[in-house]
This record gives structure tokens, sequence and C-alpha cells, in this order.
């Protein structure tokens, strides 16, 4: 028999016995910029190809949550923070090869672009707005005047945010579990997911809910294949990825992720969706909450199972 | 000027003196550990073998934690010490979640620590409290840029290796064999 | 006291009004004292000016030199070696290292206590030193007046002792015992007596930085932590000596072995005897040396003539090649070979004898004044103190023996306890009991017994810096400031040079504690022994001392450690005449010393009781970051290691189907069950007839808020205890143990 142990005691506070310097905090707030991204994405796309007004849910009114959500996000990231009084630090310098800080400064990007698209679109939930001060209204002139700009700034942020919500993990050395590179495409492709989902759920049009169910199905489908290129890019790695991969596969986690993740999170809502295509009724909120719910525990169960993931020294 | 350190397995006897040392010298946390002791057996009795190692933050040359850093907070200092400035850190783990030797902790005060081959000491002309405090003296450091040094001389010498050489972390603390 | 019966008062929770009390106390008597002090020195520094302070450790007796230093608030810092002290070359071990957590634990004794009846239930209450020591005086002048002062005793294994040793002297009594004797080396001091005429005393004269071949059967070099030992043994691997290690256990120092025997428990005499089989049949001794040097040479050899490697196979279960292999690699390596006594070697009663045979072999191989063998140690020439003579005590603790164990060189600290327990052939019993810096119950094995002797005492004193289980029996408690807070004697013990050792403070005593020093004289003030303490304080007292060896305090608080011109060799120059201090002036290996009183004079092996089925032997060893319950709850220490754990072997654990990391309760052949419960840690590295844990946790101190509870105590277990019958020392290995999954109902105290 091997043993393996540490003989002198140590017990660092949440890294013995094993890693969990991270809690729900930061998987929710990635959870929630994916989620932003989604929904921007969508956004910025349907006014690009000139579906505005066939899609005004995902145009004008789905953005409005966004602000909220960045925020929220960036509030759960700060609680995180172990020493917070010094978050500023993130914004006096800009590593390239830290995703941490990319997020950091995408996300500085991001959210005043979504404020002010909010802003623009603010009548869809308080028809008489009035900005009032002069300076406001040229403002929301000028802002106006230049929507598609800020509709490709959208598009192209939102691939970044989204992106790099799943790179943030992946660039870790640390954990095996996260050292893929199908984690930043699965992290994109989950929250253009949720965009789809939350879009659906916002929509008072059945044209509209119908189109973006199939844009979520058809993102269900991709993701379920990027999960299954994942397993099979651990299973031929090194042993470590190897060791990693059973947390999902007899270990800890495996019924949480092929419950909470895979069958509710995925295949369940695909299955919904396909029958509502073939005209059988469905509740149509079922599917888009189950995949909300599958996004964040996508999120959760990573974050958890990759801090105990680890390298044999 | 590269540092590193070289530990004789043949001579560790794995007493912790290394642990307790840097806690005293630098002021390290009760129940936090900047180095710690491993022992790791293998076989069936009679037939046994047994490898007792010290192990700490390995000042790595490609290090994870000092990439992943968003505020610049862990960085490179002359010799190729990695450190962690206290004021610029902002306490997101992202380097605790890099290290895959799991050496850094965050300290009660919110920002990360780690051993830091005591460079206040080397800046003195001394050696790290771990190094100087070892009784059985099998704990070796220098600079590998000049190969007249001890340990620039052990390593061609001996046999050794590095602690999870495939994580691509380029670790500057070797164990003699 | 009023009651007969004597409680275990634990202490909890004290009045913080103590707390307070002894703070302000402390502050205000502190800054008296430096006040004092600033006033008028004669020309020795102050602690409060001096930012690097000298001292010797206290945490084992290997006492290694060193240096306190204080940061950039005053405060204890950190604790580095002297690089000019032999003990420890400049490098302390991690007790050492790590002893700044004494002076910090919050858990220390603050202020004396005195034993108080409170709602019918006995407890301590705080009091001051006047009213504590004043009790103390009056008990034993009433133990003087009622049965004579040579009823008290002395337990002390800490530097405070010299002067409670003084002051009972004073007072008429010396009985004086360190459980350091019977309790662990004493076998091996009476064995090599009687072989070479000099026991080994401390540090051991093992010259291990120069062997080529170092043998330990019952040393775990590397665990237990005899610093110089340790850093010895790391020379020779660098030189490429080979190590030979005996022990059913895959000890750290096995794993750096050529050779590893892990022989069957409590045989480990036959092997030595095969030993010395092989190297006298095969011609492999030294022949010089044994001519010249030893007596008894021929009855010798036809004693072990039918020990042989065969013989011993069937007891050891050792192969007999790998035994003449050891024996022949040991020869090859002669005279820079050591078979080492080891230390703590009271195991099966017949220890004496096992030391003997260790000591003879390495006679044979002619190891004993040679270098890589033991080389011959020089003491510093300290002068001692003027005082008056003692008066002569009429009766001491030999004569409570009646001629048991009469070759016991030292009191035996079982003795003292056996002779407290008043039995009808006695004329009197002890009455009267200070124990200094040991905790009695896990020391002496027995607890039953020990529990007993002190319910018979009419005074038990205890000197402690923290609240171990002994003091919860006492009627006084003493709170003793810890070595980094006091001036005691100069460190004297022997070494390849002659060396002096300053110990001097680097704070002020915390609390209310007080050095042993100005306990002892305080004392002496109310017991008019005062003559025996001319000096004021303990500077004045050393700095006589060191004016008298050509140097002075000041100096040596600069310096820390003196070492001065050798006088004699470390060697036996070849050819050399040497006279031994034994009966023949030989070496004996016929101990004519042995015969005379009637014991084997060689040695001869007899078998010892084996497990009963289910049940293991409990062996039990050190770790090299504790010593024993001293240090368990020290904050810093116990940060690298909380509690022991029981190793047991994978075989026996599935047989008892036991997982890692799992709780047990253990109980003996006598039925005692452990108060607390043990950690399971299944290793290859036990045999599977044995259990181990490391010795010193399982204390039953609440006020000990880290070790409280924590792990279990082996000293419980040991029951049955194992008597030389030369010399008194108690075998403590002869006791097995099995699992529980419970523990008993109530925790008996």
């Amino acid at each position: 028999m091997t043993e393996d142990i540490i003989v002198s005691g140590r017990m660092n506070h949440l890294i013995d016995p094993h890693l969990e310097v991270w809690e729900w905090q930061i998987p929710a707030y990635l959870f929630l910029g994916g989620l932003a991204a989604g929904i921007l994405f969508f956004a910025g796309l349907m006014v690009l190809t000139g579906r505005e007004d066939k899609y005004p849910a995902a145009v004008r009114k789905a953005p409005l949550l966004v602000p909220v959500i960045l925020v929220l996000g960036l509030f759960f990231l700060f609680l995180d923070l172990k020493h917070k009084l010094f978050f500023w630090r993130l914004y006096t310098t800009i590593k390239l090869g830290a995703p941490m800080s990319w997020g950091a400064w995408v996300l500085l990007l991001v959210t005043p672009l979504s404020f002010i698209w909010a802003a623009l679109n603010i009548r869809e939930l308080f028809p008489r707005w009035d900005w009032k001060y002069d300076i406001l209204k040229k403002l929301e002139a000028f802002f106006r005047k230049y929507r598609t700009y800020l509709a490709w700034a959208m598009v192209l942020l939102s691939v970044v945010l989204g992106i790099y919500t799943g790179i943030l993990f992946s660039a870790f050395n640390g954990r095996p579990l996260w050292n893929t590179s199908i984690l930043g495409p699965l992290f994109l492709v989950s929250g253009m997911s949720g965009g789809a989902a939350a879009i659906v759920l916002m929509s008072r049009s059945r044209e509209e809910r119908h189109y973006f169910a199939r844009i979520d199905l058809l993102l269900i489908f991709i993701e379920l294949v990027l999960i299954v290129h994942m397993f099979m890019g651990f299973l031929s790695s090194t042993q470590t990825q190897i060791d990693a991969a059973q947390l999902f596969l007899g270990g800890k986690y495996t019924a949480p992720f092929w419950i909470f993740v895979v069958i509710l999170g995925l295949v369940t809502p695909a299955i919904l969706e396909l029958m509502e295509i073939k005209h059988k009724r469905i509740p149509w909120v079922a599917a888009p909450v189950l995949v909300l719910f599958g996004g964040i525990m996508l999120r959760m169960i990573i974050a958890f199972a990759g801090q105990v993931s680890h390298w044999n020294v | 000027m590269r540092y590193a350190m070289a530990i004789d397995t043949k001579k560790c006897v794995g007493c912790s003196d290394c642990v307790v040392a840097c806690q005293t010298e630098n002021n390290v946390p009760l129940g936090y550990a900047r180095d710690w002791i491993r022992e790791i057996n293998q076989g069936v009795y009679p037939h046994l073998h047994m490898e007792i190692r010290s192990e700490r933050c390995n000042h790595c040359d490609n290090s994870p934690c000092v990439r992943s850093c968003p505020t610049g907070a862990s960085h490179y200092e002359e010799g190729g010490i990695v450190k962690v400035t206290k004021n610029k850190c902002i306490g997101c783990s992202a380097c605790i979640v890099s290290c895959p030797y799991d050496a850094r902790y965050i300290h009660p005060d919110g920002y990360v620590d780690k051993c830091t081959f005591c460079d206040h000491r080397l800046k003195k002309g001394e050696l790290p409290a771990c190094v100087s405090v070892c009784p059985t003296k099998c704990m070796y450091f220098g600079d590998l840029d000049n190969p007249e040094s001890e340990i620039s001389q052990l390593l061609n010498k001996r046999l050794h290796k590095v602690l999870i050489p495939e994580a691509g972390t380029g670790p500057r603390v070797y164990f003699l064999h | 006291m009023t009651t007969n019966r004597r409680d275990f008062i634990k202490i909890s929770a004290l009045g913080t009004a103590g707390l307070i009390w002894g703070i302000w106390n402390t502050r205000a008597g502190a800054l008296a004292g430096m006040a004092e002090k600033a006033a008028g020195s004669p020309g020795w520094l102050s602690p409060a000016d001096m930012k690097i302070t000298p001292t010797y450790c206290e945490i084992c007796f290997w006492k290694c030199a060193g240096w306190v230093h204080k940061n950039d608030r005053d405060e204890i810092w950190k604790i580095t070696g002297n690089a000019k002290d032999p003990n420890c070359d400049g490098r302390f071990c991690p007790r050492g290292t790590g002893g700044v957590g004494m002076y910090h634990d919050g858990d220390r004794l603050k202020t004396p206590l005195i034993r108080t009846e409170e709602r019918g239930m006995q407890t301590f209450r705080e009091a001051s030193w006047d009213e504590a020591l004043q009790y103390i005086a009056d008990k034993l002048a009433q133990i003087k007046a009622e049965h004579g002062p040579e009823c008290t005793a002395l337990f002390t294994h800490g530097s405070g002792g010299k002067y409670f040793t003084r002051l009972l002297k004073g007072y008429g009594s010396d009985n004086v015992a360190a459980p350091s004797y019977a309790q662990c080396r004493g076998p091996r001091e009476v064995a090599f007596y009687a072989t070479f005429g000099m026991g080994l005393d401390s540090p051991e004269n093992t010259d291990i930085r120069d062997t080529r071949c170092l043998v330990l059967i019952g040393s775990h070099l590397g665990e237990n932590m005899h610093n110089g030992q340790v850093q010895e043994m790391s020379d020779a691997i660098d030189k490429g000596a080979t190590i030979i290690t005996v022990d059913p256990r895959y000890s750290t120092a096995a794993s750096k072995s050529k050779y590893w025997l892990p022989i069957k428990p409590a045989t480990d005499l036959a092997l030595l005897l095969a030993w010395m089989h092989v190297i006298i049949k095969e011609e492999r001794y030294d022949k010089a040396y044994v001519e010249q040097y030893t007596y008894g040479f021929e009855q010798l050899k036809a004693h072990v003539e039918p020990f042989t490697p065969e013989w011993a196979y069937g007891i050891t279960t050792l192969h007999p090649q790998v035994i003449r292999e050891t024996a022949r690699e040991m020869a090859a390596a002669a005279p820079a070979v050591i078979v080492h006594p080891g230390r703590h070697v009271t195991w099966y009663g017949d220890d004496t004898q096992r030391l003997r045979a260790v000591a003879i072999l390495n006679a044979l191989l002619g190891a004993w004044g040679r270098r890589g063998g033991f080389y011959m140690v020089e003491s510093p020439e300290v002068p001692a103190p003027e005082l008056p003579p003692f008066p002569v005590p009429t009766r001491n603790w030999r004569m409570a023996l009646k001629g048991k164990y009469a070759l016991a060189d030292l009191a035996l600290a079982n003795g003292l306890c056996d002779a407290t327990i008043p039995t009808p052939d006695l004329d009197c019993s002890i009455k009267g009991w200070i124990v200094n810096g040991t905790n009695l119950m896990e020391t002496l094995p027995d607890r039953a017994n020990t529990i007993k002797a002190i319910q018979n005492l009419d005074l038990m004193v205890v000197v402690d810096t923290m609240p171990m289980e002994i003091t919860g029996w006492a009627d006084v408690v003493l709170p003793e400031c810890t070595y980094l807070e006091r001036y005691d004697a100069l460190r004297d013990t022997h070494h390849r040079v002659p060396v002096i050792a300053l110990r001097m403070p680097a704070a002020e005593p915390k609390y209310d504690s007080k050095p042993a020093y100005w306990m002892a004289r305080e004392l002496s003030k109310k017991m008019n022994l005062l003559q025996y303490f001319p000096f004021e304080t303990m500077e004045e007292e050393l700095d006589h001392e060191l004016q008298q060896m050509g140097t002075s305090l000041k100096e040596m608080q600069q310096i820390g450690v003196k070492v001065f011109d050798k006088q004699s060799p470390l060697y036996f120059a070849e050819g050399e005449e040497v006279t031994f201090d034994t009966p023949t002036g030989k070496i004996e290996l016929y101990s004519t010393y042995f015969a005379d009183a009637g014991f084997d004079p060689m040695p001869v092996y007899t078998p010892h009781p084996e497990p009963p089925e289910g049940f293991y032997r409990l062996n039990y060893g050190r770790a090299p970051m504790h010593t024993f319950s001293r240090t368990v709850n020290n904050p810093n220490l116990h940060d690298l290691m909380e509690e022991n754990t029981l190793w047991v072997n994978p075989k026996t654990a599935k047989l008892h189907d036991l997982t890692n990391g799992q709780q047990v309760w253990l109980e003996n052949q006598d039925g005692i069950i452990s108060s607390f419960p043990i950690k399971v840690r299944i290793t290859e590295r036990i045999r599977w007839d044995s259990v181990y844990m490391v010795h010193g946790f399982g204390n039953n101190s609440a006020k000990l808020s880290r070790a409280h509870g924590r792990g279990a105590s082996d000293t419980e277990l040991v029951t049955r205890v194992m008597m030389d019958p030369i010399m008194g020392g108690t075998g403590m290995r002869g006791n097995f143990v099995t699992f529980r999954t419970s523990g008993r109902e109530e925790v008996q105290s």
C-alpha cells in the first residue's frame, strides 16, 4: 500500500484538507456574467440583422435585466474578495496572462454599455419616461444615432465576456479538471443558451419564443457535444486528467453533474422544446427555467469539483 | 541570479524544524504553514521504502500564480523569487487555485501569503530560516547561475527531481535522491 | 487539609480576578524589577537593554545553547542556536525553535494556588506568594516534627531542581529523584558502569560524526530528536557510514539504513548474544584491544558458544544470514563502530542485562575510547557553591528499598513513590513531595500506584510552568516562569570539550510566575535555611562563579557559550595504558560487580510474555516536534502535531474492521480502558503483532486548552510494570492492548 501524508500538521484554512477558497459567489458571478453576455449578444445580433421589430423582447426588454445582472454579479465578485479594501487595484493594471484581469476590464466596458442600452430602452418598462435634463436628452439622441455601433460593441464584447467566464477556469494550472480548452466555448455556449432562455421568458410574442427556443435547442445540442468532447479529452490525456474526470464518472460529483446539469439542465429542456416544435402542448416556462437552472448548476459543480481535483505531488 | 533550493532526502528526518523556524522567523499566524513535511511510504512490511520531503512554494520559473494575478500583486523579484505585494492583493484567490502545489494560503488579514525564500534574510547575506535551522543540514540554497555555488555542484553530482514536472511550472526546489 | 482523601482537581475556570491581579502585579513588579536592575547594576547587562540574549534550552535534557531574539516591539520573537555550542552547532531542534510558544502560551500557570474546599468540593484558590510559601514552610516543619525531615522527597526534571535539592538537603532529606533514571536511562548507566567503570550520562559520548557503522538497536534517532546525535547521524550519512537499525517498526532511521532488521519485539538480547557469538567465533573482534583492556574474554567466549544465529533466528525471526552479515559489517567498520545504547531503555525488566550486552559488544569491537566509537568526555570545572555542610540524613530512599535494586546509583522515582505508601515493614513513609518540572502522571507507570501514594501525603507541592495533570493532585501549585524569563545555574554538561553555557532571561516573568531560585530562597527564609542561599540574586551567584573561572557574567551575556581548553585526549592513544573504574581495573566482559551482587555476570536471554490473542504489544516512542507531555500544549508545536495516532498494521486493521482515521479506545490486559480515544493510522510501518503511539498525549487537564483530551495516553495503559531486579528500572513494554469502539462510562480521575 502507498501512504502519502503530511506529518507536520498543515491545516491551512480553506486549503486543507482540500481546496475550498471559492464558494457560491464565483460560480454565481460567472453564471450572471454568461447570462448577461448571452442576452447582449442576441440583442446586438438582432439589431445588426435587422430583426429588431420582429424580436422586441430580445432587443429591448431582456437587456433591461443586464445592468442589474451585471451589478449583482460584480457585487458577488466583490463579496468573494478576501482583501476587499484593495479591490480598486484591479484597475491599476492590465495583465494579459490573467483572465481575471480581462474580466475586470471587459466588465468595465460592458457594464456601462449595458446601462446605455437599457437607458435607450427604458420606455419598455416606464412608457412615460422623461429624461428631464437637457444633457441627458442630448446623450440619448447621440447614442440612438450610433445604435449600430453599440450593437457591434455588444456582440463583440459579449462574446469576449462569455468566453472569458470559461477561460477564467481553464487558465488555472493547478486544477486538472479545469485544464481543458473546451471550458471556454462550453461556458460561452451555456451563457448564450441562458440568454436565449431569458428572452423566451420575457417575450410576449409566440413567434419570438419559438425562434429563441429553437436557437436554444441548437445551443443545447452544441453544449452536449462539447461535454462529450471534454470527457474524451480528459480520458485520453494524462493520468492526472483521467483521475480528475473520475470525479464525474463514479466520484463525488457524478450524480449532481449528470442529474442536475445534463439531464435536468440540458436533455429535459431539449426534449420539451422538441415536443413544442412538434406542436405538443407544453407549459412554455418549463424549458427556459430548466435551462437557467442547468446553467447555474453547471458552474457551481465545475467550480466545486475543480477545487477538489488536484495534481499528485 | 537564479535562486534555488535543494533538499537531500537521504538526510532529512522530517523533524519539522523548517516549519516552526519559518513560523517564528516570518511571524506566520498559528494554524498556517508556509512549508510542510510530507511522508510517502510504499511497500508491504517488512519490505518498505519511505521518502520524507520538506515542501514549500517552488518559486517556479513559469509560475501560474504570477501569470494569473490580475493586479500584479504576485510578481517576480530578484533571483526569480515569487512574492506577493500585500497592498496590491485583492484576495481573489486566482493564484491559490492556480498553484498545483497548494503552496499558498489566505492570511487572516485578507491577502495571500506564502514562502518568500526569506528574501529579507537574503538581503542581509543570511540563508532562509529553514535552511539555517535544519539540524541535519540537508537543505541547500544558492544561485543556479553560479556554476561554483554549492547548489549548482550538488545538482550536477546528485540525482535529483522536482515536484510535478509535468505541470510545466519549472519549479526551483530540487529533491536530491 | 482536613479531608483524608485527595481529589483530583481540574484547574478549569479560575477567577479572572486572579488574572487581572496577576497582570497588574506583574506589570508593577516588572517595572519595579527593571528599575532596581537599572539602578546601580554592578557591571552586567540588563535584559531590557539587550536585543539578543543567550540562553540554553529547557525543553529537553540536551540543553542546546542559543540566542533569544526580540522584535522591534521588544517582544520575544524567535530562538536560534549558538554557533559555538558543541551540543547543537548553531542549530536548534524543532522543539527548541518552538520554545517561544512556551512563553506565549496563554494556558500557563499564573498565580500560586492552594487547595481548599468550597461547597463540599475540593478546588484551588488563588493565593499570594507569601501565603503559599508560608503554607509549605509550615507543613514541612510539621513533617519534620512528626516524622523527621527524611520523610520528604523531590521529583525533578527541570533546571530549577538544583535549588529545591539544595533546600531539601539543608532541611535534612536527600531523597531526590529524576524520572530520567529508573524510568529511562537507568539500566544503561548501571550496565556501562559495570562494564567500563563509567556511565554515559547526558549527552551521550557517541562519536557518531566519525563512525563508519552506526547500529541502532532500540534507538529511533530522527524521531527522537537528540539534537547533536541527529546532526552527527546526518554527517555520518554524508560520509557514507552504514546504518543498521534493529526495530520492529520501520522507523525513520530504518528508512535510512543499509540493513533494517524487523525484529520480533522483546527478543533483542538474543540478537545481541548471537552477534557476540559470530564476532568471537569468526575472530572479528579487536584482538589487541580485548587483550589489553578487557577482563573475562574466555568466560564470555564459552558463554556465547551456544548462541548461534540459527538459535537467534528461532527467537527473533531474523534470518541467520542477516545476523551474520550485520555482525561482519560492524566488525569491518571497527573500531569506528557504535552499537548505540539508546536512552529510554526500561522495557522488559532485564534491561540492565541487555545494555550489558550492548556494552560488551562495543568492547569486543574496540569502540570504547576510539574515534568513531565512544569518545572520552570532559566537563568544565565549575566551582561548587560555597555552602555550609548539609545535615546527614539518618534514613533515605535506599534504606526504604531494603537492599532491593542495590546497584542503582541514583534515586528511583518509582522507589520514592513506593516509599510513600505505608507498609508494615517500613517504620515510616514519605509524607511530603515537591514535584518540579515533571508530570508524574505521564511519567510513572502504574498510575493507580502513583495515586495511592499521593493519597498518603500530608503535603504535595507542584512547581510547574503549565497546569499539567499532576497539578490537579497538589496542595500547593507554584507557577514557575519559563526558561526564557530567568537565570539558571550554568550548564556544565560534559562533551568533547569543556564548555559552559549561560541562561539569562529575555523578558521579565509573565503574570505572577517566578524562577525556582527565588522560590527556593524565599522558602529558605521561612525555614531558617537562608545560609544555603548566600546570594540574593542569581546574577550575583553566577558572576561569582564565573569570575573564578576566568570570565564574568557580562562576558557570558555577550557570548553565551564559553569553550575551555581541552585537558585530556578524546581517544585512547595506540597501546595507551588505561585503568577503568571497575573492580578489576579493566573493561569487564564478565562482570565481577554483578557476580558479587548475585546477578548474572554475563547476559542471558529470557523470553518475555507475549500478547494474548486479539491483543497487541503496546509500543511507544517519540516525535521530533514534542518532548512528552511538556510540549503538547505549546501553540507552535501543537500546530505541528496535535495528537498522537495509533499505528496499526493493515492486516491487523482488517482483522478488527478498523478504518483509517477511526477513533478507538484501547483496553489493556488488565482491563484498563484509555480515558480518551485515539485515531487509527493504518500503516505498513508497524509489525502485525504490535501497535505504536507517540508518548505524551491523552492529557487529562481541562486547562490545557490545546492538549486536553487529544490523543491517548500510553502511560495510562502501562499497568504491568516489569521491574529490573538490578537497579529498579520500570520496564514498560510488557503491556498489550486491544481495540474498543467505545470508552468507559465515566472518566476516572
